[in-house]
């Protein structure tokens, strides 16, 4: 008991790192989807080529790798970031490549009315789209978004393989330190009570949202 | 010239990492199907008891990172003095992570289908074996097969976690080969190589999805 709450203060600190990063990355996520899922429905067709290219990569080999490639690689080509930029980069990359695909797919699903409908009132594209269709898709892409969010967050776990002392890389050096396994408990039951805690979010976000279908 | 020269000299140890990753990933399978079907009928249909272990058996394993779950079983147990071969430790961990996942996929499918079809069968004399065998698995497997497909897709590129165990998987022989020869040739090559594998399982399951789902 002593040495678990000993170990509290720098579990809690890398608590607060792994939040940290998620918060950046959840905030960066959605212009980048939703830039890349509408650019991917209606752009030209070049683009509509290099954004399946995008998903297709990202969505294709493991986070790790990508993170892998930013953090190791990215230097001997000449490109040096910190540590947390290299997370950053990575982790909006690739959750971003999934949240663009459930966009789009979103946004797909709207009938094709809806559009005809907003044309005869005489709206123009971008208002058919910030009026019309955006809000409608939102309603419908909440579920998987939610669901993404929390696999996220689960993700951050990752970050532990640079180096960021974020929950997991810090209980992981307590654990070899200290010879015990104190440590990987406390940063089981941190993660299970946030992971809890967004569930729950998201399921009333849900349920106050799926109202008008 | 050279460039490809090189390829053909590093490919036979990203072959290596290739083996041990497929491996892993067959051996997962293997092991997490059975235990989420199995989980699945017993957190239906089970004692009040087994139900409540079974609760918290996916409420950990799906509320944690798979990450801090692999960590554990190869870093942590051997403090309380519990050692397994790396292998076994990784199977062991992707196993029971993987098997919840499936587990609350399997009890929804099952959750899902109408009580209209227990109370057929019942009528028509079956035991309740018989009705999960004959009658509910058959409908569920139809139900549950794209998000178990989606897994088992997912699982190719949790297989890379493998490398932050210090196993020579496809991710950790490139990283080797980039460290020494500080060349990304190899991070490029297992780019390739994922890519491919699971272009190729998203084919295979898109196809397998297509010819069960004709009698919804």
């Amino acid at each position: 008991m002593e040495y678990t709450l000993k170990i509290l203060p720098l579990l809690f600190q890398g608590l607060l790192v792994s939040i940290k990063v998620y918060l950046i990355v959840v905030v960066l996520i959605v212009p980048v989807a939703v830039l890349a899922a509408i650019g991917k429905v209606s752009g030209p067709r070049i683009l509509k080529k290099i954004l399946f290219l995008y998903t297709w990569v990202f969505r294709g080999t493991p986070l790790l790798l990508q993170l892998f490639f930013i953090y190791y690689a990215f230097p001997y080509l000449g490109i040096v970031w910190s540590p947390l930029t290299c997370v950053v980069v990575a982790f909006v990359l690739n959750v971003g490549a999934y949240e663009t695909e459930i966009i789009r797919a979103g946004i797909e699903s709207i009938d094709k009315g809806q559009y005809e409908a907003a044309k005869a009132l005489g709206m123009t594209y971008v208002q058919t789209m910030r009026r019309i269709i955006i809000p409608q898709t939102i309603r419908r892409v909440l579920p998987a978004t939610c669901n993404e969010a929390i696999l996220t967050f689960k993700d951050t776990a990752l970050i532990a393989a640079v180096a960021i002392g974020d929950l997991l890389r810090t209980a992981k050096e307590l654990v070899t330190y200290d010879f015990k396994i104190t440590p990987f408990f406390v940063a089981c039951a941190f993660y299970l009570i946030i992971s809890s805690i967004l569930v729950q979010v998201f399921s009333r976000l849900e349920k106050k949202y799926s109202i008008y279908e | 010239m050279d460039q490809m020269e090189y390829i053909f000299k590093i490919l036979p140890f990203m072959l290596s990492g290739l083996k041990l990753t497929a491996k892993i990933y067959v051996a997962t399978l293997i092991f997490a199907v059975p235990i989420g079907l199995l989980a699945a009928v017993l957190k239906v249909s089970g004692p009040q008891i087994i139900k409540k272990v079974l609760f918290l058996y996916t409420w950990i394993w799906r509320g944690t990172p798979l990450l801090l779950q692999l960590f554990f079983v190869a870093f942590g147990l051997p403090v309380i003095g519990i050692r397994l071969s790396s292998f076994n430790a990784a199977v062991l961990t992707y196993a029971l992570n993987y098997g919840a996942y499936l587990t609350e996929i399997f009890r929804g499918g099952i959750e899902s289908i109408d009580k209209g079809q227990y109370e057929a069968a019942k009528v028509l004399g079956m035991t309740y074996s018989q009705t999960m065998r004959r009658v509910i698995i058959p409908q569920t497997i139809r139900r549950v097969l794209p998000p178990t497909c989606s897994e088992a897709v997912n699982l190719v590129k949790d297989t890379a976690l493998l490398a932050l165990l210090g196993m020579a998987d496809l991710l950790r022989i490139s990283n080797q080969i980039f460290t020494r020869d500080a060349n990304i040739t190899s991070y490029i090559l297992a780019f390739i190589f994922y890519l491919i594998i699971s272009s190729f399982l998203v084919k295979v399951f898109g196809n397998l999805e297509k010819r069960y789902s004709i009698y919804e």
